[in-house]
């Protein structure tokens, strides 16, 4: 039997079950946390920190997606405090590659582009890395530009959980880290990748898109992950 | 009263923001009509004049000649605007910034070139062209910006709001209502 607990979230009491995370509560009541690497369908790994919350009594700010509810959390969504953070962790992203919207074929359609706008970010206080990255175009239909990555590994979770292939993983640490296919093959010689495109729909920016498309016209299907979870857990 | 100043220039840039800018219609009559336009690429002075109101730049800051017109504007000017997603973060202009100056000249110049029978051997320019800066940064790495208008272009009823805004002395709050691109 599932257990009911009570939280409090921004000041509402709402009943939930245990093991939820405060994530899923959240958005199950209509409350909106931003975040860019959770996915619902997919494990959930915490990595953008867009979506950290302050919990009363606990010293440290917790990522909404991977802290379980429990009986008598009360939580806090909005603050300034957060929304500042919150604005930093997008400039960083921002900072971190060459996030060109002006040429991207994701322009208007972006998650990383939607919350800066979202969160009131006309420009980057920090200075620019501008990283030499490359841009994998071997695959026959889809192509992969690491300037447009944020690396929140949905990709590499669509491919594992929903798939079953598991092309993609993380390479290097830190600020080299890089997704890569196969233990590094280019992305058209991984024999195991099935051409099948989730990874591409799950992307929230232009790091993944279909080939053929020009600026703005890539649009993505974002709801595929979620509808074959729920497909499969409903047999 | 005295008509307010404003004076307009692009740097590393296309020239598109100033195209938008144009492009307010008859929104550019009413600015107008509280200021005017006293340096830009439509006007003659040759120098950045003293006692600015408004300063609007387009375009990143890419070589010697962006970083000393900039310069000049923000020490002349009471306000600055970056205009636009060059001046805003580098957009188009900063892709060139994972490569050195060096190579990028010779692969431009030397190895980009065609050679017809007869023609001097190709050569990286010098003369009456500006250096370039190792990167092109955004304006507010080289001078202090006030108002940052991000946009590729930005939407001309975003100007004409930034603008009306500042000559009738407010600080525009976009807020949420641009974004790059």
């Amino acid at each position: 039997m599932t257990e009911k607990v009570k939280v409090r979230i921004d000041g509402e009491v709402i009943a939930a079950t245990a093991g939820q995370t405060i994530l899923e509560v959240a958005r199950a009541n209509g409350k909106y946390i931003p975040a860019l690497c959770y996915m619902e369908g997919l494990s959930a790994v915490g990595a953008c920190r867009l979506c950290m919350v302050q919990v009363a009594g606990v010293a440290r700010l917790l990522p909404a997606c991977t802290t379980p509810v429990q009986e008598g959390l009360a939580i806090d969504t909005t603050s300034s405090q957060l929304q500042s953070y919150r604005k930093i962790a997008l400039e960083l992203l921002l900072a971190e590659r060459n996030h060109v919207c002006a040429v991207c074929v994701s322009s208007g359609h972006c998650e990383l582009q939607t919350l800066a706008q979202e969160h009131g970010v006309t420009y980057v206080r920090y200075p620019y890395n501008y990283p030499r990255l490359t841009v994998d175009t071997t695959h026959p239909r889809y192509v992969l530009d690491h300037n447009r990555c944020i690396l929140c590994s949905r990709c590499v979770r669509t491919c594992a959980e929903i798939e079953g292939a598991h092309v993609w993983d993380m390479a290097g640490r830190g600020i080299d880290t890089r997704l890569v296919s196969e233990l590094k093959r280019p992305w058209g010689e991984a024999t195991s990748c099935t051409s099948c495109g989730k990874c591409v729909q799950a992307c929230p920016t232009g790091a993944m898109a279909e080939k053929g498309w020009a600026v703005e016209e890539m649009t993505k299907q974002r709801t595929v992950v979620s509808r074959l979870t729920s497909m499969r857990e409903g047999q | 009263m005295d008509k307010l100043k404003i004076g307009t220039c692009w740097l590393d840039g296309c020239s598109g923001c100033h195209m938008s800018l144009l492009d307010m219609d008859e929104g550019i009559v009413a600015v107008l009509r509280k200021a005017d336009i006293v340096f830009g690429p439509l006007v003659d002075a040759q120098e950045w004049p003293e006692g600015v109101d408004v300063a609007v730049i387009e375009g990143a800051v890419s070589s010697q000649d962006d970083l000393k017109l900039a310069e000049a504007a923000r020490a002349r000017s009471k306000v600055v605007v970056a205009l636009g997603d060059c001046a805003v973060t580098g957009n188009v202009p900063s892709m060139r910034n994972g490569i050195p100056v060096r190579t990028l000249l010779r692969r431009v110049y030397i190895e980009g070139a065609t050679e017809r029978p007869g023609s001097e051997p190709p050569a990286v320019p010098t003369d009456g062209v500006p250096a370039l800066l190792k990167h092109a940064e955004p304006l507010h790495s080289a001078i202090k910006v006030d108002v940052h208008v991000p946009g590729c272009p930005p939407r001309p009823n975003a100007i004409l709001f930034v603008l009306s805004e500042l000559l009738e002395g407010r600080t525009p709050d976009l807020g949420s209502k641009m974004r790059f691109g």
